[in-house]
């Protein structure tokens, strides 16, 4: 008979397999899937898997894709760790872009090397100012900021739809709800000629460093995964819960602020209303699937990035609903959730007992 | 005392076990361990902290199963499924630590233990009565949460009796209770035998043992090294047994004249929006330099609600109250406290005093990285607080495997020596320890109050808040009692007794509002506001 059985001690081998037998689980199912829409399930995940990185076009268009990913998932991951539940990452991604696009437009006739880290600046303070919605009702009402942060996706997609609509609408646009295209010096440098991949990359990388280090060598970072682990700890230690959370939001905002200005100063150029791409959903199954680890989250987010490509793929050459993708990422996270109860239990063969 | 009864010799055994062998992937927590229990009778398991008594009881009550062995069951071979099962059988067990849910009211959580589904009202008069009967004060109504550890174990014992066990297996059962709660236990549980239920005591309280139980089985790493009449043993001999050696002694020496003052309480009253919680009423103490001051008292009583008040863990409405080193300092955090130089150790180790998850090293910078200057830049060096742990472990001899194990791998006894070691270790000019020897065992707790005793003749000024009276006599230079969030005026502890002590912590004390002592002859454990 098969049973589940405890462990003694969490496996530590396990949670990180665990995302690896997800991802296999999830090609599994996937197969599964393109057969029952009557297709070839072989044929469907070569084009899924393989097909978007033949070339190196391919590879740079996954590393452009995996570059927000990243970003909204390291910013996840500070608050994550303490236990500070941020859903609101596409609603500051969407923020950021906002702030991006205001330094972009205010300057667009000059061509100062100051104003991309001006982007830059803006996106953050545009992205944590919006997660500092959610933190300041959390700490002075106890509100769940996980619903504050989620709702709050909704309230920054209609504000960008206002303002392309709106005030920032391209007067030479014929009407397309978009602003106009940024000026040379609002456009982050691309790495590798004759590719989109642009220099966000950098970016990104540089922020996964610098996770790592706040959340594995800095006190704060030690601060916040107390917090995470054992609440009652950090009281005991004298660790402000309230720091805690302002920490974790502000610094999952600022993040998810530099990936959507990374994208309206990288391939998009402007700011339209379809500017929510899911990467702020996207990033929070990154994040877990990356085990809340810098590395994790460089892995997972090419992960992510590749079912995104795959999914555009499938969408063209198979014909399949472009929802493919989501099912895919649904897919991962729910084998992922499933394949982590072997961190804390092990199947075990017992003999039948009386 | 009723001099106990050896069980007829005629009557088949309740329980045998048989070679129980358990082994766990890097250890031998039992190894060919026998033991017989015949019904009515009352059995002592004695061990040190880590000498597999709990596991075997474990094995016994259903939840692990053992590797090898065999079990008997009035005269029938059984291999016990679940704690479920074990019920089934007639076997009930008071746990260590507790088995409630927090979130759930008492009479729920006992409801979750019976078959079936009962009506929770008629239940609820059923603890009543229960509790009633054995001397357990229990409210079914309350919240779990909102209850001290004296409490829960309360219920623990309460849940257990409801289900008229055959045998009770009672691990520790005491440590919470008032010397006259203690005599009321012990008679409820001759009470039981007497009835034929048979009983498994568990405890490091050698006279208690000496006084209830009519044999004794000694464990030591995993096997049994002999078994004893402790009727006609002395628990010096029951200790030898146990430990393998004489039982250390701790060295008072003489009480110091007081020092300055490094804990002032002026007038301290604090009420918690927890309506289960008790208040906090006008407390007024001072600890000096040089003396190790106790604070007694039956648990729930205000000793958490006080405990975190003086940690900063609960800060208050206003500074005065709560002086520490002379700054007026009840607003201030737990961190800025320990700024002041003042060290605390609460009675919860893991999840409160220790991050089970962590390392030890890790676990150090949790306290100990401002003292200890492990922060430099807003980074940590690791490698001065891997050498502080380890310095801990070995002066305060914790068993464990080594700086890098995680604290929730260490038993109860040895992660609190290493808690005690990390405080200590710092140099505390004040030090509050909520139960320091809670659940630890006789060898570990020597040390442990050996080690408070020191720290006093080094001129740190000690607040201990203890349900142990003989632990608050043993160590104390001067005693005061909490009772229903009131303080008592602090006695030399020369000059005081247990019995006294008994009393107060009904709060009966001179000039208290409840009246002098003598207006209620009975010394009826108070319980705390409903």
């Amino acid at each position: 008979m098969l049973r589940l059985e405890p462990r003694a001690e969490a496996s530590r081998l396990m949670s990180y397999l665990s995302p690896v037998l997800a991802a296999a689980l999830t090609l599994i199912a996937g197969m599964a899937v393109f057969s029952a829409l009557g297709k070839d399930p072989i044929e469907g995940l070569r084009l899924f898997l393989l097909s978007p990185v033949k070339d190196l076009y391919g590879v740079s268009e996954l590393l452009l894709k995996a570059t927000p990913l990243m970003l909204c998932a390291i910013g996840l991951a500070v608050g994550f760790r303490a236990n500070v539940w941020n859903i609101g990452a596409e609603g500051q991604f969407m923020l950021g872009t906002v702030g991006a696009t205001g330094v972009a437009l205010y300057f667009q006739e000059s061509d100062s090397g100051l104003i991309l880290p001006a982007m830059v600046v803006a996106g953050a303070v545009a992205g944590a100012a919006w997660a500092a919605i959610p933190a300041l009702l959390k700490t002075k009402f106890n509100a769940n900021e996980i619903l504050v942060s989620l709702m709050l996706v909704y309230v920054a997609q209609l504000f960008v739809s206002w303002l392309v609509f709106g005030p920032w609408k391209d007067p030479d646009g014929f009407n397309f709800p978009q602003t106009a295209m940024f000026g040379d010096s609002a456009l982050l440098p691309i790495l590798i000629e004759g590719t989109r991949l642009h220099a966000g990359f950098i970016i990104a990388l540089t922020a996964l460093v610098a996770g790592y280090a706040f959340m594995n060598r800095s006190y704060t970072g030690f601060k916040m995964r107390v917090a995470g682990e054992a609440a009652d700890a950090a009281r005991y230690a004298g660790f402000s819960a309230n720091r805690m959370i302002w920490i974790g939001l502000l610094t999952g905002g600022a993040a998810a602020g530099i990936a959507g200005m990374s994208e309206v100063a990288g391939p998009m150029g402007q700011l339209t209303d379809k500017v929510n791409l899911g990467y702020g959903f996207a990033a929070i199954i990154v994040a877990f699937v990356g085990r809340l680890n810098p590395f994790g989250i460089l892995l997972a987010s090419l992960l992510m990035a590749l079912l995104f490509l795959g999914g555009e793929q499938v969408q063209q050459y198979m014909n399949l609903p472009s929802s493919i993708s989501m099912v895919f990422q649904g897919l991962l996270l729910f084998f992922l959730l499933g394949s982590d109860v072997f961190i804390h239990y092990r199947l075990s063969f017992s003999r039948a007992t009386a | 005392m009723t001099q106990p009864i050896p069980p007829a010799a005629s009557t088949p055994p309740r329980l045998v076990l048989k070679d129980i062998r358990k082994v766990y992937p890097s250890v031998v927590a039992n190894d060919g361990v026998n033991l017989e229990v015949t019904p009515g009778e009352i059995h002592a398991v004695l061990g040190e902290n880590g000498a597999g008594k709990s596991t075997l009881m474990k094995i016994i009550y259903g939840v692990t199963r053992p590797s090898s062995g065999e079990m008997h069951w009035e005269g029938k071979a059984v291999t016990v499924d679940s704690p479920a099962h074990a019920r089934e059988l007639g076997i009930g067990m008071v746990f260590q630590h507790f088995s409630l849910f927090e979130t759930l009211t008492v009479v729920e959580n006992v409801a979750l233990a019976l078959p079936g589904k009962p009506d929770l009202g008629e239940l609820a008069q059923r603890i009543e009565e229960v509790s009633k009967r054995y001397g357990l004060p229990v409210d079914p109504r309350r919240h779990v949460h909102a209850l001290s550890v004296g409490e829960r174990q309360r219920v623990e014992i309460v849940r257990c009796l409801l289900q008229n066990p055959r045998l009770l297996i009672m691990d520790e059962p005491t440590s919470v209770l008032t010397p006259q709660a203690v005599r009321k236990l012990f008679e409820t549980l001759r009470q039981l035998a007497a009835e034929g239920c048979s009983i498994l005591y568990i405890s490091h309280k050698l006279d208690e043992i000496q006084a209830l139980c009519h044999t004794a089985t000694v464990l030591r790493g995993g096997r049994v090294t002999g078994h004893c009449q402790p009727a006609e043993e002395t628990p010096a001999s029951m200790a030898r047994l146990m430990i393998g050696k004489d039982l250390p002694v701790c060295e008072h020496g003489s009480s110091h004249s007081a020092g300055e003052i490094r804990l002032r309480l002026a007038g301290l009253s604090h009420a918690t929006a927890d309506p289960f919680a008790t208040d906090l009423r006008d407390i007024h103490l001072d600890v000096h330099a040089g003396e190790i001051v106790g604070i007694a008292g039956v648990s729930g009583n205000g000793q958490q609600e006080l405990l975190r008040a003086i940690s900063g863990e609960e800060p208050l409405a206003e500074k005065f109250p709560v002086q520490i080193l002379g700054v007026e300092s009840g607003r201030m955090n737990p961190g800025q406290r320990r700024k002041l130089g003042m060290c605390f150790v609460p009675e919860e180790r893991l999840g409160r005093g220790a991050v089970p998850g962590m390392s030890l090293a890790d676990n150090a910078i949790l306290t100990a990285a401002k003292s200890q200057h492990f922060v430099s830049g807003g980074f940590l060096a690791f490698w001065r607080a891997r050498a502080f742990a380890e310095n801990c472990i070995q002066a305060f001899s914790v068993k464990c495997g080594g700086a890098s194990a995680a604290a929730k791998s260490l038993s109860g006894g040895n992660l609190q020596k290493f808690i005690m070691g990390r405080e200590i270790l710092q140099a505390p000019k004040l030090l509050v320890c909520a139960q320091p020897t809670w659940g630890v065992d006789v060898g570990a707790a020597a040390f442990i109050r050996q080690s408070l005793i020191d720290l006093r003749n080094r001129g740190c000024a000690v607040l201990v808040i203890s349900e142990e009276l003989d632990e608050l006599f043993e160590i104390c230079d001067r005693i005061a009692v909490i009772a229903k969030g009131r303080l008592s005026p602090p006695r030399p502890a020369a000059e005081t007794t247990v019995e006294d002590i008994g009393v107060w912590m009904s709060g009966l004390w001179p000039g208290s509002e409840l009246g002098e002592p003598h207006a209620t002859p009975s010394a009826e454990v108070s319980h705390a506001p409903a």
